[in-house]
């Protein structure tokens, strides 16, 4: 037990243990794993980290594709038959736990079709397989799990999308460009839509953990070697080294999501790239 | 070895479940579907991918204690004994042994020409060597306690080792079932206490098994190649592909769709979920009984349970075969006492309890419980007889028992409060203070009938595992017995003695020992099932030619 004192530094006061731990921290030393293989903690998080930020990068990428123009088209054209049928696509689309439709896709393009892989990465022999058909194995194995992902976030996004399209349309400056005789395309993807994103890339950067913290379940359901299941295992074995490496990192992206998020308003919101010139 | 089990028709498996549930100790067998009329000759080739629910831990098993970390260490790497399909112990790299007179010194004869994966020869040096790595206190070795009473390990020669124990001990000859570990790859590396360090904890293991490592993809997959210097040949199957998939769900899924070519099924996955021809056609299912039986405990502290006919009225009361069928639907081997149908110290000569109503009543009412309240709760001197039953939470099973035995009971007149706790507050605040009146948990036993800690008086401390705290000198003797020789003939005899007193006594009710459900794809040939399951000699496994699914490499 003194020995073990010794080791974790749990013999020093509070605040130099802290210390310590941060030092150790900007290296990216995150200790060994308290698991009988005890590996350095960065190599376990190295080996999964970039399966679980691919997955996450496109299913963003994903969500931001479809949900804008969803939300405009139903905004623009509120209470016709696009509109209401998004509605109920959007209520199915949350009322629909995740694990639940991972499943019922599973038994139908997996076991009764047979068209999609069921989980994993890749085929057990992908390394004898030509190049092409690796290329096609990876993505075919992502498919389901994109989609699931996907499908609730999707739900969700539109529907800000649409509610803060609303909004705007209903602004004077939207009615200005029209008078001015503005092409609707223009007043819409121009105009309007700019200002309809701010809230949007908000609500965007604010997902980013709930996205990671929904990959828990899909990478367990799909067997997929990422960060949630890395997670989910540490959490079983009170792995604690892992636990807290697993922690920072998911903190850290989610800092870099709001900062990117904040620095995409600048992109977005001219007022915020005027008073990047300078004060008047 | 080589022709599988005969199969039954369909229509039998229905019914064989059934009195299977009812008898001991019968034939454990692949029980379904028709196989294709193939020449069934042994090939070598294909690909067998296995199915792991969890990531392995470490390459080097002997510092794990977690399932997946052995199943894949027992392919790579190979103990001096192993233990056959009945668990008899049979000579793996020792090729004989022998106790001496007063069981405190055991030879083995190492079995010649056994090599590493590497290369090397195996010695005895190595065994010296694996023994020295699990007692130092640098390894973190959870099978340390086991060689206590070792006293020394001295190699004579290359192939005789002889081990001397302090004091007469039966477990000795399952201990050396451990995998051996190579002193010319590990030696510094234990020394300097960095045995987790070692390339071949996670890269690169060597072993003297059937299998050699090939790959590991953390989280996603363990490639082994079969080993062509394995001392019994190579073996058939050229390729094992462990994939480690968490979810139960997704892994049966994977079985459907064929990704995965074996796994353990659930008692409904067994019976309800895979009575389809397609599946029966692909898969053959094997049953078995499990390392464990479930059962109804007492604290015998108390005065009412203290009573030997109150216990044996609850067990002429509680229905076995329903329990069985209600809770395993079938799918499990009623219980006579806590040791393993099928094995060699197994006897079912010992009194048992079928379920008669008139029996418990009478029993209970010779123990004093005659008179009824307005509730029709049995009373004795003004009490009624109720009590608390707990189980943990996460077994469902265990809460169904717990829900059928309270019904079967309130039918005699006690009364039972069921509550389901969590795990480790259950074993803290109830098990450990003794704070409990009944119980219903399981035990799982090893390959060894030395069950001392479980039975034994000077056991009820409150961290040891004699939490019922029961106390019986006739136990006692025969346990003390029991673990102090090495005389197979010696130890069957006192082990039965031993069933038969506790079948007698009944300390606890013993309810069942759960079938474990493997189902393997239907090419592979040469699986022989028994209460060891179905890896016993695994590496005589084959797929013949025309039904090999992954010629690649």
């Amino acid at each position: 037990m003194e020995q073990l004192r010794k080791i974790y530094e749990l013999d020093k006061p509070l605040h130099e243990q802290y210390w310590s731990w941060l030092k150790r921290i900007v290296w990216l030393d995150f200790g060994r794993s308290f698991a009988p293989h005890g590996r350095p903690v960065i190599h376990m998080i190295r080996e999964r980290l970039p399966i679980t930020l691919a997955l996450n990068v496109v299913e963003m990428l994903i969500i931001v594709a479809m949900a804008v123009p969803v939300g405009v088209t139903s905004a623009t054209r509120q209470y016709s038959t696009f509109d209401k049928a998004t509605t109920v696509f959007v209520f199915v689309g949350f009322a629909t736990p995740d694990f639940w439709l991972a499943v019922m896709l599973q038994i139908l393009f997996g076991v009764h079709l047979g068209w999609l892989p069921i989980s994993g990465l890749r085929l057990p022999v992908w390394e004898y397989l030509p190049f092409w058909q690796q290329q096609w194995d990876f993505a075919s194995h992502l498919l389901l799990p994109i989609t699931v992902a996907t499908f609730g976030g999707l739900a969700g996004f539109s529907r800000y999308m649409r509610q803060s399209m609303l909004e705007v349309i209903r602004q004077d400056y939207v009615q200005s460009a029209r008078a001015k005789g503005l092409p609707e395309s223009v007043v819409i993807g121009k105009h309007a839509l700019r200002n309809a994103m701010l809230p949007i890339v908000t609500v965007l950067g604010l997902s980013v953990p709930g996205l990671i913290g929904g990959s828990v379940i899909v990478e367990t359901i799909f067997a997929i070697p990422g960060m949630g299941q890395l997670m989910v295992q540490a959490v079983y074995e009170r792995d604690y080294p892992v636990i807290m490496a697993n922690l920072v990192i998911v903190a850290s992206v989610t800092l870099v999501a709001n900062l990117i998020a904040d620095l995409s308003y600048s992109l977005i919101d001219p007022r915020i790239r005027v008073s990047r010139r300078g004060r008047r | 070895m080589r022709w599988r089990i005969p199969r039954r028709p369909v229509a039998a498996v229905a019914f064989l479940a059934l009195a299977a549930a009812g008898c001991s100790g019968d034939a454990d067998s692949a029980v379904d579907g028709a196989t294709p009329p193939v020449n069934a000759t042994a090939a070598y080739g294909d690909t067998f991918i296995d199915s792991l629910l969890g990531n392995i831990s470490s390459l080097i098993p002997t510092i794990t204690g977690d399932g997946p970390s052995h199943t894949v260490g027992d392919q790579i790497y190979s103990g001096l004994v192993t233990f056959d399909k009945d668990l008899n112990p049979v000579g793996e790299l020792a090729q004989s042994w022998e106790f001496s007179r007063d069981c405190r010194d055991l030879t083995f004869r190492l079995r010649p020409g056994v090599k590493w994966h590497d290369g090397r020869p195996f010695t005895a040096d190595d065994v010296v060597f694996t023994w020295q790595t699990i007692v130092d206190p640098k390894t973190p070795s959870p099978y340390k306690s086991e060689y206590a009473l070792v006293e020394s390990v001295r190699a004579e020669g290359a192939d005789v080792v002889r081990v001397h124990y302090s004091q007469p001990f039966a477990k000795a000859l399952t201990n050396w079932g451990t995998w051996m570990l190579p002193r010319h790859l590990l030696e510094t590396y234990v020394r300097e206490g960095r045995i987790r360090e070692a390339p071949q904890n996670w890269t690169a293991p060597v072993g003297t098994g059937p299998y050699r490592f090939k790959e590991l993809r953390s989280g996603e997959k363990i490639v082994l190649v079969s080993n062509p210097d394995y001392w019994e040949g190579r073996p058939y199957i050229s390729r094992i592909v462990y994939r480690i998939i968490p979810s139960q769900a997704t892994t049966f899924l994977e079985l459907k769709a064929k990704g995965v070519d074996a796994t353990a099924l659930t008692a409904l996955q067994y019976s309800r979920q895979t009575d389809y021809r397609a599946f029966q056609r692909a898969y053959t299912k094997f049953r078995h009984p499990g390392n464990g039986y479930t059962y109804l405990g007492f604290n015998l502290k108390d005065s009412r349970f203290a009573d030997r006919r109150v216990r044996q009225a609850f067990a002429y009361a509680i229905n076995k075969r329903e329990v069985i069928e209600g809770v395993r639907l079938g799918l499990a081997r009623e219980a006579t006492g806590p040791y393993k149908p099928g094995t060699w110290v197994y006897t079912d000569k010992v009194k048992t309890y079928p379920f008669d109503m008139e029996k418990a009543r009478r029993l209970l009412a010779e123990a004093g419980w005659k008179e009824r309240n307005a509730d029709g709760l049995l009373i004795k001197d003004g009490k009624p007889f109720t009590f608390e039953l707990l189980t943990n939470q996460g077994n469902d099973e265990r809460k169904k028992i717990a829900e059928i035995v309270q019904a079967q009971l309130r039918e005699l007149g006690v009364g039972v409060e069921i509550r389901v706790l969590e795990w480790a507050a259950f074993l803290k605040e109830y098990i450990k203070k003794r704070n409990f009146e009944a119980i219903v948990l399981g035990w799982g036993i090893g390959i060894d009938p030395d069950q001392y800690v479980i039975w034994h008086s000077s056991q009820t401390g409150p961290d040891q595992l004699n939490h019922i705290s029961y106390v019986n000198p006739e136990v006692d003797r025969l346990l003390e017995a029991g673990r102090t020789t090495c005389a197979r003939e010696d130890r069957v005899k006192y082990y039965h003695r031993l069933q038969e007193t506790l079948a007698e006594d009944l300390p606890l009710v013993f309810l069942y020992f759960a079938d474990v459900l493997p189902v393997v794809s239907s090419r592979v040939y040469g699986i022989d099932a028994g209460p060891n399951g179905i890896r016993y000699r695994s590496n005589r496994w084959f797929v013949p030619q025309a039904l090999q699914r992954y010629t690649a490499g």
